[in-house]
């Protein structure tokens, strides 16, 4: 049914860290390790070892430099995944209730089975949250893991989604959005967590913590005092050794 | 926006379709026998025969008939509703002019409206996306609905109709491409909104993945200035200056058939121009639109 539910006080989310993560794409591979070989139709690629390699994938990390009027641009690495949100467009859109947003949770999914791959949905979301598989035709994104979080037979600590577990600088929280008293929550209202395009209505439940501001250190070469050459005329054995090396071929 | 063929061809002939079905619906001409056949076989086939094109669009189009069940909600699934409902009444109606020599006035008035109502609908489809601010706008519908009335009007021989409402359908088409230029800027997304990143200028340093994907393939389509300042004097010129040049002269079969024509032409540019100039705010993640 893609008319959405009524709010649910669980909203199961992510809080991504963007003065943590160090862009090194552990999540977009674990996420597509876990979700193409679990939950729906797999996540196809095309000429993937040729010279036009494209796939489907449902986290995406870009890059971003913030060039500050004065001094040094800042990096920031940017995760973006399905946000969850609470207002979905992408939901009330959808011709055949294939999407919808679950009233338990609040997780937005794709009933596949459901799906005629008219792309709309993909067309509502403003983040670029949903792809649609080429070899499937059928829509994907991300399913904040739910065949993992509520999975019995998975250990304990693997019950929270493939992004969150293999994140190694833990740049990625996963929990109840709802629950002010819960840690996600607690942290968003720490450090100042953000949504994504506010403007746009869409009521996101994944926040966005913005990154630190660097320290300046006016002198950051500290060891080069002790690396100034002692003496650019060599003299004596180190003078000949200089001499011996720079007669080898490729010396000069 | 990616211009896919299907797309065009579907929005551009079922909106002439309908705006045909429109005029026949109001008996406006009002013919029966054979005359009646001829014309809405022409309605059918353009009407239909854009749905069908739409269909090929679909990725799974055996489960078609899904898409009536959330009327609720969707757009897309009310034009589904509105079009069936449409294709029926006007089919009945026109059985009894072509069969029976008879016209059911009421029925015919009720075909009118659902005809020109599956065309609000598939604008709405647009207008509805906060995603794309070029179509996000009144506009949107009033372009697709002008179009529909003025074409159906010409296919219909309506020139009294056909001249004021292809004259006004360029003129809001005019105004939309003028507007619509200012219209992401406008909207309030940007770079910034979309990463919620501050302290300087925001530029995109690595986007993440070498090759391209689903979303750059589907939104990310950028038309040249120049290109589309061409295509849009094009559009204008075939879509609605020369046919109403056309239609003010002597009235004659065959000036008639080359205005159709040229019209059918315009809008077939100004439709690919829809979709091709259409930013999606998506693009700002990749920094393919500078606002
Ligand atoms: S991020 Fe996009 S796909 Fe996910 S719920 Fe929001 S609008 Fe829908
Ligand atoms: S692509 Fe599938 S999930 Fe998306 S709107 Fe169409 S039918 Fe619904
Ligand atoms: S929650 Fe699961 S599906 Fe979503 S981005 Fe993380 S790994 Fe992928």
């Amino acid at each position: 049914m893609t008319q959405l539910p009524p709010l649910s006080a669980v909203k199961l989310g992510l809080v991504i860290d963007l003065d943590t993560c160090v862009g090194c794409h552990a999540c977009v591979v674990s996420c597509k390790g876990w979700n193409t070989e679990n939950y729906g139709a797999p996540l196809s690629d095309q000429d993937a070892y040729g010279a036009n390699p494209s796939g489907t994938f449902l986290n995406r990390v870009h890059s971003y430099e913030v060039q500050p009027a004065e001094g040094h641009a800042q990096l920031v690495h940017f995760p973006k995944s399905c946000l969850h949100c609470e207002d979905a467009p992408c939901v009330t859109v959808c011709p055949t209730g294939a999407s919808y947003k679950r009233v338990e949770d609040g997780i937005v999914l794709v009933n596949e089975s459901d799906c005629i791959g008219c792309g709309l949905c993909a067309w509502a979301c403003p983040y670029g949250a949903r792809e649609m598989d080429v070899a499937e035709k059928v829509m994907k994104k991300c399913t904040l893991c739910v065949d993992r979080i509520y999975n019995d037979n998975l250990p304990e600590e693997d019950r929270v989604p493939a992004c969150v577990r293999t994140c190694p600088a833990g740049a990625r929280h996963f929990g109840d959005l709802g629950d002010p008293e819960s840690d996600v929550s607690q942290l968003v209202a720490e450090r100042g967590g953000f949504d994504l395009m506010p403007e746009q209505g869409t009521k996101p439940v994944n926040k966005y913590l913005p990154p630190r501001p660097r320290d300046r250190s006016e002198d950051v070469d500290i060891l080069a005092p002790y690396l100034a050459p002692v003496t650019d005329q060599p003299k004596g054995f180190v003078g000949w050794l200089d001499k011996a090396l720079s007669a080898l071929p490729g010396g000069k | 926006m990616h211009p896919a063929p299907s797309v065009i061809l579907f929005t551009t002939l079922s909106g002439l379709g309908f705006g045909l079905l429109f005029w026949l619906g109001l008996g406006m001409p009002g013919p029966t026998g054979v005359v009646a056949f001829v014309f809405f076989a022409i309605a059918y086939l353009l009407a239909v025969g854009g749905l069908l094109a739409s269909t090929f669009h679909l990725g799974h189009p055996e489960r078609a008939l899904k898409a009536f069940s959330q009327w609720q909600t969707s757009w897309l699934s009310r034009e589904a509703w509105a079009s069936v409902a449409a294709l029926v009444v006007m089919a009945v109606y026109g059985a009894g002019l072509v069969f029976l020599g008879t016209k059911w006035t009421a029925l015919g008035l009720i075909g009118a409206v659902l005809s020109i109502g599956t065309v609000f609908t598939t604008s709405m489809i647009y207008a509805q996306l906060r995603t794309v601010p070029r179509w996000h706008h009144w506009t949107t519908p009033a372009v697709f609905l002008c179009l529909s009335l003025g074409g159906g009007a010409l296919l219909a021989g309506q020139i009294r109709f056909a001249l004021p409402l292809l004259a006004l359908a360029g003129v809001a088409q005019a105004y939309t491409w003028i507007t619509g230029d200012a219209r992401l800027r406008s909207s309030g997304t940007t770079l910034a909104s979309a990463t919620g990143l501050q302290g300087g200028s925001i530029r995109a340093f690595e986007p993440p993945h070498t090759g391209t994907n689903y979303l750059l393939r589907e939104f990310v389509y950028v038309v040249g200035r120049k290109h589309s300042r061409n295509l849009r004097v094009i559009s204008l010129t075939l879509g609605f200056i020369l046919p109403i040049v056309l239609l003010l002269l002597p009235f004659n079969h065959i000036l008639a058939g080359v205005a159709v024509v040229s019209h059918l032409a315009g809008v077939l540019v100004a439709r690919w121009l829809f979709f091709a100039e259409a930013e999606h705010v998506v693009g700002l993640y990749y920094g393919k639109r500078t606002t």
